[in-house]
């Protein structure tokens, strides 16, 4: 994990740096004024632009060890706060992003799986089909000039967080979360439809229908319960789909989270943030698919790591 | 001519979402091909005369807040759209390929530099990875497109290489070695062709990606640039400020895209299913 992350530090590092033209000269060009190359020199400095590449590498990489990233070059304040005031949006909506895809996922995925060759199934390969096919912006979009011509009303577009008022602030993200969740379900549904018709052949599926259990017994505790571990696989690689889809679908709903952020560090060639930011998603993503590795063993006790 | 009428008769009766997906994207080619017949209006040409109209028999689609008639750009976005996504997967893929097939006759040392580094491509969700190269080389289509490879270069050689790790053992690589011929052209001419059926899949499989990335990309004010007609881009801005009185800019543009992922992912699937059923995609 560590190593894997050491490399997409350099990978980041140095890719941004080979890139023409750097925030220095941005800020300047779009002041406006004329700039004579001392002022620009010596803005460098003050960023730490001016020293060798590899100085440069290690005291950043010295840096975020002890949680410092650095300041920011656009707005000189502090990476570190400037995603902290940005983490709970992000992290609330990837939670329950998570959920309406989980909520989507398995209930439908086993019902079209039961069903199998019924309407039903149809309809829910169909439904799964779109969620991959919509992109999660359109889908934002379509939420709101829904909203907008039937009930002339809008999500707020302040944010207001969850533990002052729970009501508002789950008016404002429900909706970009169903729409990023959606698209999010959709490989979820085809891989739990799957695995559960797999798993309904098994020979000790049939055993529970033999000795009379009821059918919602063996479909849940039989087979879903079975079938649970290439579920949990797609969701934990389907995670980079929901990061993806948050950065899009924050810009929709004009929310303030890490995805705006990345976006705007990126058009303002804002380097050390861009770096943060690439960093902590890259994480998210390592992290997560080593909680997916832990909730094997748990899920399946045949599984153990050394 | 005739086996190939067959073979595809043969796949539209076996897969039916396969052919519906692939008479769209031949729809979509044939509107990107003769956009300049098809299309009613110039996509650039503004009209102050004629904002935010309504479809109508003039405008099927409306106008745009430029006066801009929306069929023309969607006609011409299609361009974009299959130029962009072709190339960028074309190229991400065959880079791909190239990598994967060499790390599998070279193996060793060479092979487990070149996966560590697959490793860290791998470690970034598609969209970031896209973003960072965009941060790097700026926006504008040939940037776009190169964006949109590089994320596709890493999950292609994951693929390619353990089907060619197979093919390492066969004995006309052996016999070809005996023979003399030099590592370039055992691997350009012996191992890629064998490789044709994993490539193909990949392709389609990232052809839907590359779209849908290109039209993320583009509405994020970071992809194609205006004017030129891009799906991603007719849904930035004026189509959400104006939702309200001209919902059809945002619809249309957006039924668009979805029309072709949704094409290309359905072909790809049944393409796979036909070609290869235990191949898995990372």
């Amino acid at each position: 994990m560590i190593p894997t992350l050491l490399g997409v530090a350099a990978l980041v590092f140095f890719l941004l740096r080979i890139a023409p033209g750097d925030i220095v000269e941005l800020k300047y060009a779009g002041s406006g004024t004329f700039a004579p190359k001392e002022a620009l020199d010596r803005e460098r400095a003050q960023l730490g632009l001016d020293k060798p590449l590899a100085q440069q590498f290690v005291v950043w990489i010295a840096g975020i060890v002890r949680f410092d990233f650095g300041n920011s070059m656009w707005t000189g304040r502090p990476i570190i706060e400037e995603i902290k005031v940005r983490l709970e949006l992000s992290l609330q909506l990837a939670v329950m992003a998570t959920l309406v895809a989980i909520i989507l996922a398995i209930p439908l995925g086993t019902l079209a799986a039961v069903k199998q060759d019924t309407w039903v199934d149809y309809f829910v390969r169909i439904f799964s089909i779109g969620g991959l096919a919509m992109p999660s912006f359109w889908l934002g979009i379509v939420i709101i000039l829904g909203f907008l011509i039937f009930f002339k009303w809008m999500p707020p577009l302040t944010f207001t967080s969850f533990w002052s008022d729970p009501r508002a602030n789950l008016a404002q993200l429900i909706w970009p979360a169903l729409a990023v969740g959606y698209r999010y379900s959709a490989m979820a549904t085809r891989m739990t439809r799957s695995a559960v018709l797999e798993v309904l052949r098994e020979d000790y599926v049939r055993t529970a229908r033999a000795k009379g259990l009821w059918e919602s017994t063996v479909i849940v505790r039989h087979a879903l319960r079975n079938a649970l571990l290439p579920i949990v696989t797609v969701i934990g690689l389907e995670f980079a789909f929901l990061i993806g889809g948050l950065v899009v679908t924050e810009q929709v709903f004009n929310l303030n989270g890490i995805g705006m952020l990345f976006v705007q560090s990126i058009t303002n060639r804002d380097y050390t943030m861009t770096q943060a930011l690439v960093l902590l998603v890259s994480f998210a993503f390592i992290f997560m698919n080593f909680l997916i590795d832990l909730l094997y063993a748990w899920l399946d006790p045949r599984i153990r790591y050394q | 001519m005739q086996p190939f009428i067959a073979a595809a008769r043969s796949f539209a009766s076996e897969r039916p979402l396969g052919a519906i997906g692939a008479v769209i994207v031949i729809l979509m080619a044939v509107a990107a091909l003769l956009a300049r017949t098809l299309s009613p209006y110039d996509p650039l040409q503004t009209d102050y005369g004629a904002m935010f109209q309504s479809p109508g028999t003039s405008h099927w689609f409306g106008t745009d807040s430029f006066g801009r008639d929306v069929l023309s750009r969607l006609l011409y976005g299609s361009r974009t759209a299959l130029w962009i996504g072709f190339s960028s997967s074309i190229l991400g893929t065959s880079i791909g390929a190239v990598i994967g097939v060499y790390c599998a006759y070279f193996g060793g040392r060479v092979d487990l530099l070149l996966q560590r580094l697959m490793d860290i491509l791998l470690s970034f969700p598609l969209i970031v990875l896209a973003l960072v190269v965009v941060a790097v080389m700026g926006s504008g289509v040939w940037n776009v497109i190169f964006a949109i490879a590089v994320p596709m270069i890493p999950r292609a050689a994951l693929v390619v290489r353990s089907s060619a790790l197979a093919l390492r053992q066969m004995l006309f690589v052996e016999s070809a070695l005996t023979l003399g011929a030099s590592h370039a052209r055992i691997i350009f001419r012996h191992m890629l062709p064998n490789v044709m059926a994993p490539y193909l899949i990949m392709l389609t499989a990232f052809l839907g990606q590359a779209i849908l990335l290109e039209a993320s990309l583009s509405f994020l004010g970071l992809g194609v640039a205006e004017p030129v007609p891009a799906w991603g881009l007719m849904l930035r801005g004026a189509a959400v400020e104006f939702a309200e009185r001209a919902p059809w800019m945002a619809l249309f543009p957006g039924l668009a895209i979805s029309l072709a992922v949704f094409a290309f992912n359905v072909l790809g699937d049944s393409l796979r299913d036909a070609l290869d059923p235990k191949l898995r995609l990372p």
